[in-house]
């Protein structure tokens, strides 16, 4: 019986690695645009048989098991620190595959519209805030009646893009911010709770009444949690959606691609919008396999292409045809062992 | 006088009580369980794969992988354990046996996040990716224990006659171990390796920085894997009302897996001393 | 069960004694040497386990040495490690769960004792104390984030807290019925040692049940209960995913037993996958340190244990 067992076993091993014929690609990190990409995998996998196996945990996650080199590649909404850099060793070519937002999110019975600034939204995470009838949110808000009800910050327990996408706006738009908490990926939060991924917070700003929470557009959406229409630099309260974000990107963008578009100039853009990128290493000899390597390539070239496709539809604002051009050129650089890859 | 009734009387009723609220939480997480799970207990989350939020999606991949993984770890994990578990019980003088005593104790309360830590260390990075294989030898560390203590047990409760008997008719160590005494501590031994696959099945920790998840249906040891417990915590973090649908169902059959196999070893073992 | 031999020199036959023994004995040595090795085996894996954890941490200590344990404030990014909240907040879930559970196992310990339930009865207890010991941690977590969370917080908005939900108590709750059935298990198993001799002197003297069982068997059994008490504060300590699941997730000092904390083990389930170089280094001593105080605790159970056993 139990030879049979274990033969059995030794059987479906043996199975399964020879099964290894398809070629599969594996990739972790944010879980901004993780709605975004579950959809583009599967369609990818639908239309070609590659199978891409991403993990959403969190940019901070995606960028350092890159550099650890357990996956092929990493999602991440913040662009790698010259500290990861130089771990990583190589150079990392930072490709962008979207446009979304960070919404502030919230929940307040009967309130479906709110306008915010950032400072009251740095107030709120930083406890000076405590309850929802503040004069100042109330001065803005007129025409709401608020609720004296305690303000709950809900943040990210893991590294986060969102989170260095969220603090990078409060840092350039709140001098207090800047100054007690600043950027990160993850950060020290005086006051609140955390939660798993963009899942997690939206989970819990659903769950707890009172709560306020930073989310990428897709998931408030998603989940039918209201969004705050926020005062962006030219003092206009912008709701977020695929145009002011797309207005938010309408900026020069570098040949290098890591550009913040936070805390825009323009006067109908979104202040908390953010390219998201895909982080691939310029020489791809370390996955030992030339065919995963153009598979690697053209999975890039579909999502920068024939994936913008399903941007609009969940709610992400497609890359501007700018930024394409340039992304193509550099998807040409990659190489593997020494040659391109062409 | 009457302190002396009126103390046994809140005693009596105190105990009872207690007792009573101990299994409750049981009954009402597992109704709860049957509530939701049986709900969710439809055909697709047993035909289809995990797929984007919206789409017709299920737990085949997890269910798979739940198998795979704990299958293969209990193998890595029987033969040393076993084989272990044989030693300390026939020499436990030798200080080997002592130290190995010492170390399954040890390893049994290793913190499961710290060893999924150290088998990421020692597997994931060095293989340059996840797998289930690594997750496989995380839950297996977390067996030994178990299947020492339930081998050597096993063997110290045959009494010595048997032993000695095969002796005397001439069998060696060898084949006295091998046909007498394994053989009589078998029911034993397989209700220790029965509980603690049943045990590590639901284990979700050891599982986060070495077997990944996997979204498809993956049988391949060699790369990430999904498995249940993954699933359930990923859904259950989430704010999606069809992915904690999914989880409840999942969770269902996780328990299902887990007393199933309870059962079996405590049947398995009557029939084999029948 | 116990079969014929046949040797390679056939069934039984008589033979040149020095073959025969010289080929059992050979066979024997063989035999316990892979039994030894696989003792070994099992012995280096630990030893390995604690190599790895020291060589791991050993980068962080030698530059912080163990003044994380002490300090407050757990900033990565800023090269601030204090891990005393987490310290705190693991030792404070762990105990207050244990507390908490107490009535619960020795209620459950003095019931098996009892001459005068039926054994079915017993039986029903005992499984599903065995069935509470099998749920998954997982599922519990699941359970507490979506049943007691829920619960949690209309409770908090009644007493004026913010309705977290999600926090210490919870975690605390989910975390008793956790770890009830182990002590529950080892205080029952401990006072059916005690003899029932003693019982019965007690009762004949005219003791009843209250006097019988908190005034002579409980001080009889106090050891091993106390050891069962330990090892399930071990059990408690380690726990992770339920405990991750409904902490909150909050890197400080929880600010009152309704609010958001972490533990070791919540915190590096968080942060080990983005952590890398020092902060990589802290989190797996961070882990060894959760490892030597769980040792602590179950080392002093199981000595307890012995000694009551042994007497």
């Amino acid at each position: 019986m139990v030879k049979k067992l274990l033969l059995g076993t030794l059987l479906l091993v043996l199975t399964g690695l020879a099964g290894a014929q398809g070629v599969e690609l594996t990739g972790a990190g944010a879980t901004f645009p993780y709605p975004l990409y579950s959809k583009m995998f599967d369609v990818y996998y639908q239309t070609t048989g590659v199978k891409v196996n991403y993990q959403a945990i969190g940019s901070g996650g995606g960028i350092q098991q890159l550099i650890a080199k357990t996956v092929d590649f990493a999602g991440s909404d913040a662009p790698m620190t010259p500290e990861e850099e130089s771990k990583a060793g190589s150079e990392v070519l930072h490709i962008p595959t979207c446009l979304g937002a960070v919404v502030v999110t919230f929940n307040l019975k009967g309130i479906n519209e709110l306008k915010l600034t950032p400072d009251i939204i740095a107030d709120m995470y930083l406890g000076n805030i405590k309850y929802w009838n503040d004069p100042r949110i109330q001065k803005i808000n007129p025409d709401i009646k608020l609720p004296k009800l305690p303000v709950t910050p809900v943040f990210r327990s893991d590294g986060s893009g969102t989170t260095f996408v969220f603090s990078d706006y409060l840092t350039k738009a709140d001098i207090k911010w800047a100054e007690k908490i600043g950027r990160g990926k993850t950060l020290n939060w005086p006051k609140g709770v955390g939660g798993k991924g963009n899942a997690g917070v939206a989970a819990l700003v659903n769950q707890i009444e009172g709560a306020v929470g930073y989310v990428e557009l897709a998931y408030a959406k998603q989940n039918n949690i209201p969004v705050a229409l926020i005062k962006n630099k030219k003092g206009n309260f912008v709701k977020p959606d695929i145009e002011s974000i797309s207005k938010a990107a309408n900026v020069k963008i570098p040949e290098h691609l890591k550009v913040s578009i936070t805390d825009t100039e323009n006067p109908e853009g979104y202040p908390i919008s953010s390219f998201t990128w895909i982080l691939v290493y310029k020489d791809l000899s370390y996955l030992k396999d030339k065919k995963k390597a153009k598979e690697l390539y053209k999975l890039l070239y579909w999502m920068t292409h024939e994936g913008q496709h399903y941007t609009k539809e969940l709610d992400y604002a497609p890359l501007p045809q700018s930024v394409v051009k340039i992304i193509e050129k550099k998807l040409t650089t990659l190489t593997f062992e020494g040659k391109k890859l062409q | 006088m009457k302190t002396r009734k009126y103390m046994d009387k809140i005693f009596k009723a105190g105990i009872i009580t207690f007792s009573i609220l101990t299994i409750a939480p049981l009954f009402i997480i597992l109704i709860t369980l049957l509530k939701w799970g049986i709900n969710a207990l439809n055909l697709d989350l047993i035909t289809r794969i995990q797929r984007p939020v919206g789409e017709r999606g299920g737990a085949l991949n997890s269910i798979v992988g739940t198998l795979i993984i704990t299958t293969i770890a209990t193998i890595i994990a029987s033969p040393i354990s076993i084989l272990a578990g044989v030693y300390v019980a026939e020499f436990p003088d030798k200080l080997i046996s002592k130290i190995t005593a010492v170390s399954s104790r040890l390893i049994a309360g290793i913190p499961s996040i710290v060893i999924g830590i150290v088998v990421y260390l020692w597997c994931v990075k060095p293989m340059g990716g996840y797998s289930a294989l690594a997750g496989s030898i995380a839950l297996a560390i977390m067996m030994i224990p178990n299947i020492v203590t339930a081998t050597a047990e096993s063997i110290m409760m045959i009494p010595k006659d048997y032993r000695e008997a095969s002796r005397s008719l001439g069998a060696n160590f060898t084949r006295t171990t091998l046909k007498v005494i394994i053989p009589f501590a078998l029911p034993g031994i397989l209700t220790g390796l029965l509980s603690s696959f049943s045990r590590i099945a639901g284990e979700t920790a050891p599982l986060l920085f070495t077997s990944f998840g996997n979204p498809f249906l993956n049988l391949n040891i060699l790369k990430p894997m999904s498995a249940l417990p993954l699933l359930i915590y990923n859904y259950a973090t989430s704010p999606y009302r069809e992915w904690h649908q999914i989880a409840w169902g999942a969770s269902l059959i996780l328990i299902l897996i887990v007393f199933l196999v309870s059962i079996i070893s405590r049947l398995g073992v009557k029939k084999w001393k029948a | 069960m116990i079969k014929s031999f046949k040797g390679k020199t056939g069934e039984g036959g008589i033979l040149p004694p020095f073959a025969f023994l010289k080929r059992n004995k050979s066979e024997d040595f063989i035999f316990i040497q892979i039994l030894k090795a696989s003792a070994l085996l099992v012995s280096i894996v630990i030893f390995a386990f604690l190599v790895t954890l020291f060589l791991s941490s050993w980068p962080f200590v030698k530059t912080y040495g163990l003044r994380a344990l002490v300090s407050r404030v757990w900033d990565p990014i800023n090269e601030s490690y204090g891990a005393l909240p987490f310290i705190v907040t693991t030792i404070l879930v762990s105990i207050l769960a244990l507390l908490l559970s107490i009535p619960f196992s020795l209620s459950v310990a003095f019931l098996t004792k009892t001459r005068n339930l039926s054994e079915r009865v017993k039986d029903l207890l005992t499984t599903s104390l065995n069935l509470i010991a099998a749920i998954p941690s997982v599922i519990y977590g699941f359970w507490g984030l979506v049943a007691l969370a829920p619960i949690m917080r209309i409770l908090q908005l009644k007493l004026g807290y913010p309705p977290y939900g999600v926090g210490i108590m919870t975690a605390v709750l989910v975390l008793t019925i956790m770890i009830i059935p182990l002590s529950a298990s080892i205080a029952s198993e401990v006072m059916k040692l005690v003899p029932e001799e003693l019982e019965e002197a007690s009762y004949a003297l005219g003791a009843n049940t209250y006097e019988t069982n908190l005034k002579v068997i409980l001080p009889v059994a106090k050891s091993g209960i106390l050891a069962g008490f330990l090892l399930s504060l071990g059990r408690a300590l380690g726990e992770t995913m339920a405990v991750t699941m409904v902490i909150g997730n909050f890197n400080n000092f929880p600010s009152n037993l309704f609010g958001p904390g972490n533990t070791i083990a919540s915190l590096i389930a968080n942060q080990f996958n983005e952590a890398s170089g020092m902060h990589q280094s802290g989190l797996i001593f961070l882990g060894l340190v959760l490892f030597l105080i769980t040792l602590i605790f179950n080392f002093t159970g199981n000595l307890l244990i012995l000694r009551r056993v042994r007497k």
